[in-house]
């Protein structure tokens, strides 16, 4: 049980952090994104009042 | 894009129903456990569940008779601002038992009451980590993740009523466990002191606080969401697991306040740390870069430097971290090979941190000058500076060799609180200064120059406090480890105790700083809240609006 979870987590484990990495990094600056994440990054500075919650 | 009004009230039948039978049946199960209870500890426990019950029951009641009042925007901002009072309320009182523990450590003769047993060090000391961490940093990341969640997702929070079950229920389980520390109630495990009911009732809380956050993200009328959304929902849904595998126990009776881990020995350790370390990782670290990733580009009127690295920052965060715990572990009987993964993954730790304080801090690229002018921006990236500095300083100790000389000693409370006083006391207060003037409506702060005066007199109390403790704990470690010429140990442990003295008192000085900081803002949240300007400090550049009111 031991010597097969060690062996999984030393190769698998170490293939499925780095794949999922790549991913992130692929899903992070693909130029498809970079409308919506242009976009995204005003979301807190598009609200339709400026005073935070405030409406009078 | 205001919501309106049909939109505002889901259902408000059911979740009174459903909220009204839990609560008697809530009441019935107190009161059994209090007639029935084994130990005075649990009957007292017993009884505040009841009387909590209780006035849930009456505050619903208020909720059902009374007219919903009309939220700017749809937005359910209530339960905020309850939210915003009690983090200020916690502060105070975390802040406060610090400095009483650390006068008990300056001078422990003169602060020794055997008679009393709730004033001890020993009884005291989870008091004050608790109260700081879980109810002052608790009620501000729930506060802020319902702001944050709502305003950027365009959509009121889900749950009706359950938002308020959160808010109340959670400080329930901050009330029961402090008393508990008080009494004696423990399970000895750091940071997750509180015995298997309060366990119980906070994972119930927890979940309904993961549905009403969820609920709210997927009614979203923005279609993408907010990253800082994802650093809320790492720390929710992480404090759950943690929660839940760090306190699994069997209570020695169902109607007493003990109960054995089931864990033991060497297993036991690894969970609590892995518990305890991720607390650190996903609790203060990960809830609190929302803060900054939603109230920083807020106040700088800018947005995040990189939305891109925000997102590399977040995934490589989250999966980093969830390792690291077994560097509290090194020297013990814990296998050597794990020892050195929880220090590899510490030291890779360092390049997702700073790559969230760059991103904080780039936030003011061309912005800069506001530093000089807005105290409270000011606040939060000195924040974020802090961030990085102990970010760079925990996987330096983590690293087994410099472990050797750190664990144990001062060093290690010289670390947390550069980062607990640093970074979440900072990035929290500065979301609280821009929180009260947006809830209540207000043009601007009462006073911007008390501001001034918390963030200086609190900044130099920080300064006491680290540096004495760094300096009290290398030279505790290298005590230690001295040898004389004949190979016996060159100091007694009383020795070391005495050498660090002068270091207790700086350190007792810091933390008083830092309280005396933390009381200038209540007064001034106060005063904003009610409605005040200070004389002089009018802002009088924008125009004013006819209808103030």
């Amino acid at each position: 049980m031991y010597e097969t979870l060690s062996q999984f987590a030393q190769t698998w484990g170490l293939l499925l952090f780095v794949g999922a990495f790549v991913l992130v990094l692929i899903y992070a600056l693909s130029p498809a994104n970079r409308d919506e994440f242009e976009k995204a990054k005003h979301i807190p500075l598009d609200e339709e009042d400026e005073n935070g919650g405030a409406e009078q | 894009m205001a919501l309106n009004a049909n939109q505002a009230s889901t259902n408000p039948i059911d979740d009174v129903v459903l909220t009204s039978v839990f609560l008697a049946f809530g009441i019935l199960l107190s009161l059994y456990v209090a007639a029935n209870a084994a130990d005075p500890q649990m009957e007292i426990h017993a009884l505040m569940f009841a009387a909590a019950f209780a006035f849930g029951a009456l505050f619903l009641a208020r909720h059902v008779m009374e007219e919903p009042k009309a939220e700017p925007g749809g937005y359910a901002m209530g339960v905020v601002r309850a939210g915003v009072f009690a983090s200020v309320f916690w502060g105070l009182a975390g802040f406060l038992v610090g400095v009483v523990i650390a006068a008990q450590l300056a001078f422990p003769n003169l602060l020794y009451f055997p008679d009393a047993a709730w004033t001890s060090f020993g009884r005291l000391r989870p008091l004050h980590t608790s109260a700081v961490i879980f109810a002052f940093g608790g009620n501000v990341l729930i506060a802020t993740s319902f702001y944050v969640v709502q305003r950027t997702c365009r959509a009121r929070l889900f749950g009706g009523i359950a938002p308020w079950f959160v808010f109340w229920g959670y400080n329930l389980f901050i009330v029961i466990a402090a008393t508990g520390y008080l009494m004696g109630v423990t399970q000895s495990k750091e940071y997750a002191e509180p015995e298997w009911y309060a366990d119980l009732w906070l994972t119930i809380v927890w979940v309904v606080y993961l549905l009403v956050f969820l609920g709210t993200v997927l009614k979203r009328k923005e279609p993408h969401i907010y990253v800082a959304n994802w650093f809320y929902l790492s720390f929710i849904v992480t404090i759950a697991m943690l929660h839940i595998v760090n306190n699994l126990a069997v209570p020695v009776s169902w109607t007493g306040s003990k109960s054995y881990s089931l864990f033991s020995g060497v297993q036991d350790a690894l969970t609590q740390w892995w518990y305890a370390h991720n607390a650190v990782g996903f609790f203060l670290t990960t809830g609190f870069l929302a803060i900054m990733y939603y109230f920083i580009p807020k106040r700088a009127e800018r947005p995040v430097y990189s939305y891109r690295l925000s997102i590399v920052h977040f995934w490589s965060l989250i999966f980093i971290y969830i390792w690291a715990g077994p560097h509290h572990l090194h020297y013990t009987s814990l296998p050597e090979w794990a020892q050195t993964l929880g220090m590899t993954f510490s030291v890779m730790l360092w390049m997702p941190s700073w790559g969230g304080m760059i991103n904080g801090l780039m936030t003011l690229s061309g912005a800069w000058d506001k530093l000089r002018t807005d105290p409270v921006l000011r606040m939060m990236v000195v924040s974020v500076a802090f961030y990085g500095m102990s970010t760079f300083e925990g996987p330096l100790m983590s690293v087994r060799a410099v472990n050797s000389l750190s664990h144990y000693t001062d060093w290690t409370i010289g670390h947390v609180h550069s980062g607990a006083l640093g970074w979440v006391g900072y990035i929290s207060f500065g979301a609280l200064y821009c929180l009260v003037p947006w809830l209540w409506n207000r043009k601007q702060l009462y006073s911007n120059a008390l501001v001034e005066w918390h963030f200086w007199i609190s900044t130099i109390g920080i300064v006491l406090y680290i540096t004495s403790m760094w300096v009290s704990g290398i030279m505790q470690g290298l005590m230690w480890r001295a040898y004389n010429e004949f190979g016996f140990l060159q100091y007694s442990f009383v020795e070391t105790v005495e050498a660090m003295h002068p270091y207790y008192i700086i350190r007792m000085i810091g933390g008083s700083l830092f309280l005396v900081g933390a009381i200038i803002m209540a007064y001034n949240l106060y005063r904003t809240a009610r409605g005040d300007i200070r004389a002089n400090e009018q802002v009088p550049l924008a125009p004013v609006p006819a209808a103030a009111s």
